[in-house]
């Protein structure tokens, strides 16, 4: 019997540009990937949601603050209000943070500089829809590439998403490339169905091109968007 | 109306821009103790009134112009 492959829908913004990336990754690890225009105001079905990385409307403001905006958002707010998982990468941990699906926000980074390399990152937390296939305390090495990723929350705030558990991936000590505060990488909802992090799994899932932890992170949200099938249908 | 935004980094907030911008000024050999960058939006609004614009002006602010974690603002209103 061959495994059902959940539907992931991929949201476009103007200036989307991981988006195909996200379709292929998604593809290789066992999804059907949908590519989502941003100005649609109904989703298809879907099993889960992929808010891809890039420059959605050029930055302009903040990073993510136009693209909450999209027709398509207020869609993806519905999905996530009745648990449906959505991911951000990059460019849509932004737009998740400015919209008000996670909490805090992305400033620039501190060096002021683009930083595009590979880091290391340490699991928080595995009982999630996006880290199931790892295990806590686990160190991974996967790609950043932006130039607004340092993570803020102020002190109030944090300490209260670190009594929720709801830093998901620290960068590993010495590898935080942007300033975030707490070398946070990943944040999720109070109910971790909605998760964001600044690095790229989608650029780390072929071993042909370096690391692949990438792919147990996607791997990790396709194997949950295959079980909500199986639960919910 | 015309209304003039003026946000700010908040007291506190990490502004690395600001802080790019005093280690160029201190290179050029000004006493820089301090600077900060935010931005300025000139936005042109229908309303009957000053308040009426600025209590437009102040929701903008809310929800989009600024983001209230990190930034602070003060708006300007000209008849």
């Amino acid at each position: 019997m061959t495994e059902i492959r959940p539907k992931v829908g991929i949201l476009v913004f103007p200036g989307s540009n991981d988006d195909r990336d996200a379709a292929w990754a998604l593809a290789a690890l066992g999804a059907d990937p949908v590519l989502v225009w941003h100005g649609d105001e109904e989703l298809p079905r879907l099993d889960a949601v992929v808010l891809p990385g890039g420059f959605s409307y050029g930055d302009y403001l903040r990073a993510g603050a136009i693209a909450r905006f999209s027709p398509a958002m207020a869609s993806v707010a519905r999905f996530a209000s009745d648990g449906g998982f959505v991911l951000g990468i990059c460019n849509g941990f932004q737009i998740l943070c400015e919209a008000g699906l996670l909490p805090g926000v992305l400033q620039p980074n501190r060096s002021l500089s683009f930083v595009c390399r590979d880091v290391g990152l340490t699991v928080e937390r595995s009982d999630t829809p996006f880290t199931a296939r790892c295990e806590v305390g686990q160190r991974l090495t996967i790609p950043v590439k932006h130039g607004d990723g340092c993570w803020y929350a102020p002190p109030e705030l944090l300490g209260e998403l670190e009594a929720n558990g709801q830093i998901a991936l620290r960068y590993a000590p010495g590898e935080n490339p942007n300033g975030a505060v707490a070398d946070v990488a990943g944040v999720l909802n109070a109910d971790a169905t909605v998760m964001g992090l600044m690095p790229h799994p989608e650029h780390a899932v072929d071993p042909l091109l370096g690391p692949a932890d990438g792919a147990l992170v996607l791997a990790s949200l396709v194997d949950a968007a295959r079980n909500r099938i199986l639960t919910v249908v | 109306m015309k209304a003039t935004v003026l946000v700010r980094p908040k007291a506190g907030i990490l502004d690395p821009q600001g802080a790019a911008v005093q280690s160029s000024l201190r290179q050029l050999g000004f006493p820089v103790e301090g600077a900060r960058v935010g931005r300025v939006i000139d936005v042109d609004v229908e309303a009957g009134s000053t308040d009426e614009a600025r209590a437009a002006v102040e929701r903008m602010c809310e929800q989009l112009l600024a983001n209230p974690l990190i930034e602070s603002y003060e708006i300007e209103v000209s008849a």
